[in-house]
């Protein structure tokens, strides 16, 4: 290892911070795949799969992708949630890869809302 | 296929989570993650003192913010499938206040965490701290970069004045005007010293700062080497500090081998090396002067000041002694401005501290804290209060040279204005809670133990003064108290303070004195009630066995060591006083539903019933019936 400049540290400082993103927690948006036994079963780790090929080939660092349980549909499996800063949750159903590559492109990097896949927006109330 | 990593786990490996298997649970993790093969998208990552060491070992789930305690190897595999693989966050294992139903989740809706102000331990928990590049990731080495490409000495000593630093070793000296005069000075070299020995009972934010963030240390000794024209800085850190010691290496190595310590510091021509020296351990070392003669390879015994150690100290040159968590503060300092800086605090106390809270409470941990939080604020509300429901009866503060603070002034400022003038310190940060079931004799005695443990014997006022309050002390709490002890207490404790060279002698009479104004009282009943309020002296209490509740189990026939207990099966039991070591067992096994076992003191076994003769549980039960 040779001995940084102060230009190679600044340099530096850039490329590790791509690398602890994650923990920072700034995000833009936040997904959230639903993964319950339906949802698992309906093929959910492929989708979640195919969303983070997509966050790795964008190199995004402001989405925070996670999973969570059972959405309580499990017909429309697998489903997805989108939640942009400021905006309200859109659920997406019945997913397929190409259906997510439009998500994304529309409605992550564009911020318009795909219509056509969403199951509604909004979230239930917690009583 | 291209790196996916969606999670990451931050376990926490500070001391006390190392002790408790940290490391087992990483491998158990990691066997889990590759027999899942989740290996690429969820990463472990190995990360200094999470600050909530009563829930260790602990982790959380990054990005989610999920909080995991206590966990343990055999919860691995079901975590490891439900979260990780599934999704699905595992209640079981969440932190659940004691008298909340539900757990909660998330680490931002722990009030532990709620109330701190992360400034000196702002990587903690996110950064490995055996990795150079997560520290640079998080902003670090910027403040040196701009220092060497941009400020003169005399521009960064002025913004660490300006922003009303004060060393966080003890007495609350300004940083800034320590560099200004060893700045001033003309001979060379001039050296510099990280204080990491940490003695006080209970205390441990220093070595959880080296522990989680050595990086920072290193980067603040650069600047304030910088700053006072130094080129050697020494950390002296006890050789009980293994963990410390070792990733300070580690950060070291890495620092020098960046080009961010050594000769020619990023290309500008500055040099600055850091060795670590070991000390053994002796409390006296925390004293600049002494921690100087340590470092000599001398006796560690104090010298009287002037000169100070920034005039002549190491080598009799220039010295700069401040403490490890003053340092971390420097590089937040430089690159987040001494505005920001003076903008949290008090007005005489700028910034943050670090508190290990430790005792009677019911989150144990280190927090870290905006100056000018109430006490009240610190025990309710980041410590959740007292266990078992039990009444705050104190805080100690500022360790062996602290002092006690009643229950009724927890409304007042954490400072070092307000804690003095309660009659205690800030000292380096410790912070022990007691309940009720602490007496105040007996904390003391164990304070005054320990300080005449450490006296180094140079001053006749701290060797023989510590002894002989002692003396009376033990006395007090052994039942054989006189008139006139707590005015000779009171009388010897200010001779101490004024004949005594150094801070340990100084500083030593605190926890007597300071008791001794709030609870008074207290030493009264020991001295001429021969009572223990509190039923904590050996010599003032007694155990006795109520007749109306006994049922005559044997249990405590059978755990007393001293046979003094007599009695049969189904007849009730006699303690024999005369026989009692009071070591307690037998109120240990007494069933809680039962309860027949209780501690008294002073002449309260004087209006109970005392049998002499066993007697039947039935026929004491027949008598009594109606009476």
């Amino acid at each position: 290892m040779p001995k940084l400049t102060i230009d190679e540290l600044k340099k530096m400082r850039e490329n590790s911070r791509k690398e602890i993103y994650l923990r920072e927690g700034n995000f833009r948006g936040k997904v959230t795949v639903h993964m319950g036994t339906c949802g698992i079963a309906a093929g959910a780790r492929e989708i979640m799969n195919s969303f983070l090929d997509e966050i790795e080939r964008r190199k995004l660092t402001d989405i925070m992708f996670t999973t969570t349980g059972c959405a309580g549909l499990c017909s429309e499996e697998p489903m997805i949630t989108v939640e942009m800063e400021g905006s309200a949750p859109v659920k997406y159903c019945k997913l397929t890869n190409e259906k997510v590559k439009k998500i994304f492109n529309e409605h992550i990097i564009e911020g318009n809302v795909v219509k056509e896949f969403a199951l509604g927006i909004g979230s239930e109330r917690v009583g | 296929m291209a790196e996916k990593k969606r999670i990451e786990l931050m376990v926490c490996t500070g001391t006390g989570c190392y002790a408790g298997g940290a490391y087992q649970i990483i491998d158990g993790l990691n066997k889990e993650l590759e027999s899942f093969g989740l290996r690429d998208e969820v990463t472990v990552v190995a990360t200094g003192c999470n600050g909530f060491c009563g829930q260790g070992p602990l982790m959380v789930v990054i990005p989610d913010n999920i909080f995991y305690g206590w966990i343990e190897i055999k919860d691995i595999h079901h975590l490891v499938e439900e979260h990780f693989l599934k999704g699905r966050p595992v209640k079981r294992l969440m932190f659940k206040p004691p008298e909340e139903k539900e757990p909660l989740p998330l680490l931002s809706d722990i009030p532990f965490f709620k109330k701190q102000l992360l400034v000196v331990l702002r990587n903690k928990g996110i950064i490995d701290p055996e990795k150079i590049t997560d520290y640079i990731a998080r902003d670090g080495y910027l403040a040196i970069e701009r220092v060497l490409s941009s400020l003169s000495p005399k521009d960064v000593t002025d913004e660490i004045l300006k922003s009303g630093l004060r060393g966080r070793g003890g007495a609350g000296f300004l940083t800034g005007k320590k560099w200004e005069v060893a700045s001033q000075q003309v001979k060379t070299p001039k050296y510099l010293i990280a204080n990491c020995d940490e003695g006080d009972p209970g205390a441990y934010m220093d070595r959880s700062v080296l522990e989680s963030d050595p990086h920072s240390v290193i980067e603040g000794m650069c600047i304030a080497g910088y700053a006072i024209g130094s080129t050697n800085g020494f950390i002296y850190v006890r050789t009980e500090y293994p963990l410390a010691i070792k990733r300070m290496r580690i950060a070291i190595e890495q620092a020098e081998e960046y080009g961010l310590l050594g000769k020619n510091i990023l290309g500008t021509g500055f040099d600055f090396e850091i060795e670590i020296r070991e000390g053994s351990g002796a409390f006296v070392c925390g004293e600049e002067t002494s921690l100087i003669h340590s470092i000599e390879g001398n006796i560690p015994k104090p010298r009287q000041r002037p000169p100070f150690p920034a005039q002549e100290g190491l080598w009799c040159c220039p010295t700069v002694i401040n403490n490890v968590e003053t340092l971390a503060n420097v590089p937040v300092i430089i690159t987040r401005g001494a505005e920001w800086f003076s903008s949290i605090g008090t007005e005489t106390s700028k910034g943050t501290k670090i508190f290990s809270l430790v005792g009677k409470i019911n989150n144990t941990g280190l927090i870290e804290v905006p100056m000018g939080l109430t006490l009240k604020e610190v025990v309710y509300e980041i410590g959740g209060g007292i266990p078992k429901g039990k009444k705050l009866k104190a805080v100690q503060t500022g360790g062996p040279s602290g002092g006690c603070i009643p229950a009724s002034m927890l409304d007042s400022p954490i400072d070092y204005e307000s804690l003095q003038k309660a009659g205690s310190m800030m000292g380096s940060g410790g912070m022990i809670v007691m309940d009720e079931d602490t007496c105040v004799v007996d904390v003391s005695k164990f304070f005054i133990q320990f300080t005449n443990d450490e006296s180094c014997g140079k001053c006749v006022s701290c060797r023989d003064g510590s002894e002989a309050v002692l003396e009376v002390l033990t006395r007090i709490s052994d039942g054989q108290g006189r008139e006139g002890d707590i005015e000779f207490l009171t009388e010897l404790g200010e001779s101490i303070k004024d004949a005594s060279m150094c801070g340990l002698g100084q500083t030593l009479p605190n926890p007597v004195l300071s008791t001794l104004r709030y609870f008074k009282e207290e030493y009264d009943a020991h001295i001429k009630e021969k009572r223990c309020p509190a039923l904590v002296c050996r010599n003032l209490i007694q155990y006795y066995i109520d007749p109306n509740k006994c049922v005559g189990c044997l249990l405590c026939i059978k755990s007393c060591p001293t046979e003094a207990i007599k009695g049969e099966s189904k007849y009730i039991h006699i303690i024999e006083q005369e026989k009692c070591h009071k070591c307690g067992q037998c109120l240990e096994v007494c069933p809680p539903k039962i309860s027949a076992i209780i501690k008294i003191t002073g002449n309260e076994l004087n209006n109970l019933v005392q049998l002499t003769e066993i007697i039947s549980c039935k026929e004491w039960k027949k008598d009594h019936e109606y009476s």
